[in-house]
């Protein structure tokens, strides 16, 4: 019989999914900036440019990945604070695993607070 | 299949120390990106008609304003870094052939520095006045 894993934070369950999942919208969120600070900085060009391609992300489709973008940036940021709480908190790997639903439950709620008006912005 | 030879061997201390200063760096900045950003989504999403308002003349009315070039470009910075050490991280975790570990990892920092000189070069020297509808109706464009 193979032994379970004691005290591997990042092996199976919450403590490696959470990890995952914190990598795939780290890499989603980093591609979304370089797009970002490169359509920003359209303003230096002229008003014309920089207004036709910030159009493009009021359109439905381009709306709804927005939704996408915050959904990811809630869930990142704070399961950030989750792995500071981890790394810097005395009790930190103790509580983790609730930790972990804590943060699914704050992001899913400001996600649902910040959903229904960004929707009304974009298909209003 | 990658052997790893010598896991135990230590890195050098100079390595070690920068890949602490990295760690620290990803927690400090990941604090203050998170009010900055939700600042940020805060101000520029949800509030007056959200995504829709966003044109030329919201962002030259928000950087009329040194508060909210300072504000822009210290995200920028931030989370340029923070972005690209958090990629070079997975660069090391996933490439099995030094040089293209070495060549993904330079071209990440070479991209990332292009992007901070350009982003803020736009943000200190961001100008209204060459919007039409501006030069009319703004103090600073005239004279």
């Amino acid at each position: 019989m193979p032994t379970k894993p004691a005290g591997t934070l990042y092996r199976g369950k919450t403590g490696m999914w959470s990890w995952v999942l914190h990598r795939i919208t780290g890499v989603a969120i980093f591609f979304f900036l370089l797009v970002h600070t490169l359509d920003t900085a359209l303003v230096r060009v002229s008003p014309e440019a920089y207004n036709a391609v910030i159009n493009t992300y009021k359109t439905p489709i381009i709306g709804l990945a927005e939704l996408g973008l915050v959904a990811a940036l809630l869930f990142h940021g704070l399961n950030g604070v989750r792995v500071m709480l981890i790394d810097f908190w005395r009790k930190g790997s103790k509580y983790q695993n609730v930790m972990f639903w804590i943060v699914i439950g704050i992001a899913f709620i400001l996600f649902l607070g910040f959903a229904p008006r960004h929707l009304m912005h974009v298909f209003g | 299949m990658v052997t790893i030879e010598t896991p135990r061997s230590p890195r050098s201390r100079k390595h070690a120390q920068w890949e602490k200063w990295g760690w620290l760096y990803m927690r400090y900045s990941g604090a203050v990106l998170l009010i900055l950003i939700f600042g940020h989504i805060v101000i520029n999403l949800l509030s007056g008609e959200g995504i829709k308002q966003i044109d030329f003349a919201f962002v030259a009315g928000k950087w009329a304003s040194p508060f909210w070039q300072v504000y822009d470009v210290l995200m920028l910075w931030l989370a340029l870094i923070h972005g690209t050490n958090g990629m070079r991280t997975i660069v090391n975790d996933y490439t099995e052939r030094e040089t293209v570990r070495k060549a993904l990892n330079y071209t990440l920092w070479i991209v990332c520095g292009l992007l901070i000189v350009l982003g803020t070069l736009v943000c200190v020297t961001f100008d209204p006045c060459i919007d039409q509808a501006m030069r009319a109706s703004l103090e600073v464009c005239k004279g």
